[in-house]
C-alpha cells in the first residue's frame, strides 16, 4: 500500500505556457491536500501528471510504499484513483453494466461493488442507461468506483462540485474513512475540502 | 485475467449493442457489391474475373466503418484515462480492443463475403477460401485499422483521418489476399499467398500494441 506520494521541483507547461515552476510537496498517509488555484492555474494538468499521463518538463513525481520507492507505473496501475470531470461513462450502457465493469476492471470484487452500491444508495439507478443520469448521479457511480476498488491515492477534480448538500455529507463521510484508513487525497477545489486538509495553492492563471 | 475478461466483454457489449456496428459493415459490404454490377455493367465475363478482387476491395472499405469508435469515443468520455489506470498495460488494451474488433466485425464480415463474390460471380468451390482468407485478412485489417484509430485520436473529423492512414496500410493483405484467390481459380495452390498474408498479420499483431498504445498515451498527455 501506498504511503507517502512526493512532488520534487515539478514544472509543467500546456502548450506554449508554462503552469507551474518548482512545485514540491508531499503527502504522507492520511493525509489530504485540498489543492487551490485560479481556473486554468493547472489544477487538474497537476492531477493529470500525479497520475502520469501527463510529463513533465523538469522535475518528479516519486511514489513510496512500505517497503520505499516503486515505479510509477506500477503505483498507476495498482494504487491510484484518477476521477475527473468526465466520468468515462458510456451513454448507451446501464449503470450497472458500466460500474460492473469498472470494479472488475480495477481489480474489485462483487460483494465489495454490492456493498459500495448500498452505500451510495444506487441500487435505484442500476438498470438506467447512464445518459439518464444526473450530474449529481454520475458522480455518485464514480464515487462507488472509488469505495469498491481500495486504492490508497484518491486524486479528484471537485468531487463536490455536482453533489447536493446531503451527498456532500455523505462524500465528506467517505473521504474520512478513506484518510482514517491510511489513504490519501488529492484534491483540487474551490470550495473548502470537507475533512482537514494541507492547503497547496497554484496561485493565479498565467 | 478477470481484468482481460471485463474488458473483452465491454468492447464486444460496446460494438454489438446500440449502433450494430456487425450487421453495419455487413450491409455496407453488401451494398458495395450491389453497385459494382451497377457501375461497371451486368455481364459476368466482365464481372467474374474482378469478383475476386472486388470483394476484397469492398472487405477492406468496410473494416474501416467502426475504426473510429474504438479509441476517440473512450478519449472523450474520459474512460481511457480508467483503462490507462487498470491493472494491463496499454499495449494489453490496445491488443485487446484489437481482437474484439476483429470479432465483433472481421469474423461477420468474413461470413459475408463469400456471398459478395458469389454474387459477383466468383466459382462456388473458392467460398472456404474467401471465407478463410477474408478471417485472417481481417485480422490484419482489424490490428492496422486500430494503430490508425490510435494515430488519429484527437484530430478533429478523425474518421477520414483513419482512412486516410489506414487504407495504405491495407494494400498489402488486399494484395495477398486477392492474391490468393486468384492462384487458386487458375488450379493453383495459394499457400505462398496465404502465407505472406499470415506474416503480415503476424507483423501487425507485434507491431501494433506497441505503437498504438503510444500513440494513446500522447493523445492523453
Amino acid at each position: 500500500m501506498l504511503t507517502r506520494l512526493g512532488i520534487a521541483g515539478l514544472s509543467l507547461s500546456r502548450g506554449e505556457r508554462r503552469l507551474f515552476s518548482d512545485l514540491s510537496f508531499a503527502l504522507s498517509a492520511g493525509e489530504a491536500a485540498a489543492l487551490t488555484g485560479a481556473n486554468g492555474a493547472g489544477k487538474t494538468s497537476l492531477l493529470r501528471a500525479v497520475a502520469g499521463f501527463i510529463r513533465p518538463d523538469s522535475g518528479a513525481v516519486v511514489f513510496h510504499d512500505a517497503d520505499g520507492e516503486i515505479e510509477a507505473e506500477t503505483a498507476r496501475r495498482s494504487a491510484l484513483h484518477l476521477l475527473g470531470h468526465h466520468e468515462g461513462l458510456k451513454p448507451q450502457r446501464t449503470a450497472r453494466q458500466e460500474l460492473g465493469f469498472q470494479v472488475e476492471w480495477l481489480g474489485g470484487s462483487a460483494a465489495a461493488m454490492d456493498a459500495a452500491v448500498e452505500r451510495l444508495r444506487l441500487a435505484p439507478l442500476l438498470d438506467l442507461e447512464t445518459r439518464k443520469l444526473s450530474a449529481g448521479q454520475r458522480r455518485r457511480l464514480s464515487l462507488a468506483r472509488l469505495v469498491a476498488v481500495p486504492r490508497a491515492l484518491w486524486l479528484l477534480d471537485e468531487p463536490l462540485a455536482p453533489l447536493d448538500e446531503a451527498w456532500r455529507g455523505v462524500a465528506a463521510e467517505l473521504m474520512a474513512e478513506h484518510l482514517a484508513g491510511g489513504g490519501m487525497i488529492l484534491a483540487a477545489v474551490h470550495d473548502p475540502l470537507p475533512v482537514p486538509a494541507r492547503p497547496l495553492d497554484l496561485g493565479g492563471a498565467r | 485475467m478477470k481484468a482481460v475478461r471485463a474488458l473483452f466483454a465491454r468492447e464486444l457489449s460496446l460494438a454489438w449493442g446500440g449502433g450494430g456496428g456487425p450487421l453495419l459493415a455487413c450491409g455496407f459490404l453488401l451494398c458495395l457489391t450491389a453497385i459494382l454490377p451497377l457501375a461497371a455493367g451486368g455481364d459476368p465475363r466482365v464481372l467474374a474475373p474482378a469478383a475476386l478482387g472486388a470483394s476484397w476491395m469492398a472487405l477492406a472499405l468496410a473494416s474501416l466503418l467502426s475504426l473510429e469508435r474504438m479509441f476517440e469515443r473512450d478519449l472523450e468520455d474520459g474512460a481511457l484515462d480508467l483503462l490507462a489506470t487498470g491493472p494491463l498495460p496499454l499495449e494489453a488494451v490496445v491488443g485487446i480492443k484489437a481482437l474484439a474488433q476483429w470479432l465483433a466485425t472481421g469474423l461477420p464480415l468474413a461470413l459475408a463475403a463469400p456471398v459478395a463474390a458469389l454474387a459477383l460471380g466468383q466459382p462456388p468451390e473458392l467460398i472456404a477460401l474467401t471465407g478463410a482468407s477474408a478471417a485472417l485478412g481481417g485480422l490484419g485489417f482489424a490490428f492496422t485499422g486500430a494503430l490508425g484509430a490510435a494515430l488519429a485520436l484527437g484530430a478533429r473529423r478523425g474518421g477520414l483521418l483513419i482512412a486516410v492512414v489506414v487504407l495504405p496500410l491495407f494494400i498489402p493483405p488486399v494484395v495477398f489476399g486477392a492474391g490468393a484467390l486468384t492462384r487458386a481459380a487458375s488450379g493453383q495452390s495459394p499457400a505462398s499467398a496465404l502465407a505472406l498474408l499470415g506474416a503480415y498479420v503476424l507483423f501487425a499483431l507485434v507491431i501494433v500494441p506497441i505503437a498504438g498504445a503510444a500513440a494513446v498515451r500522447n493523445a492523453q498527455g
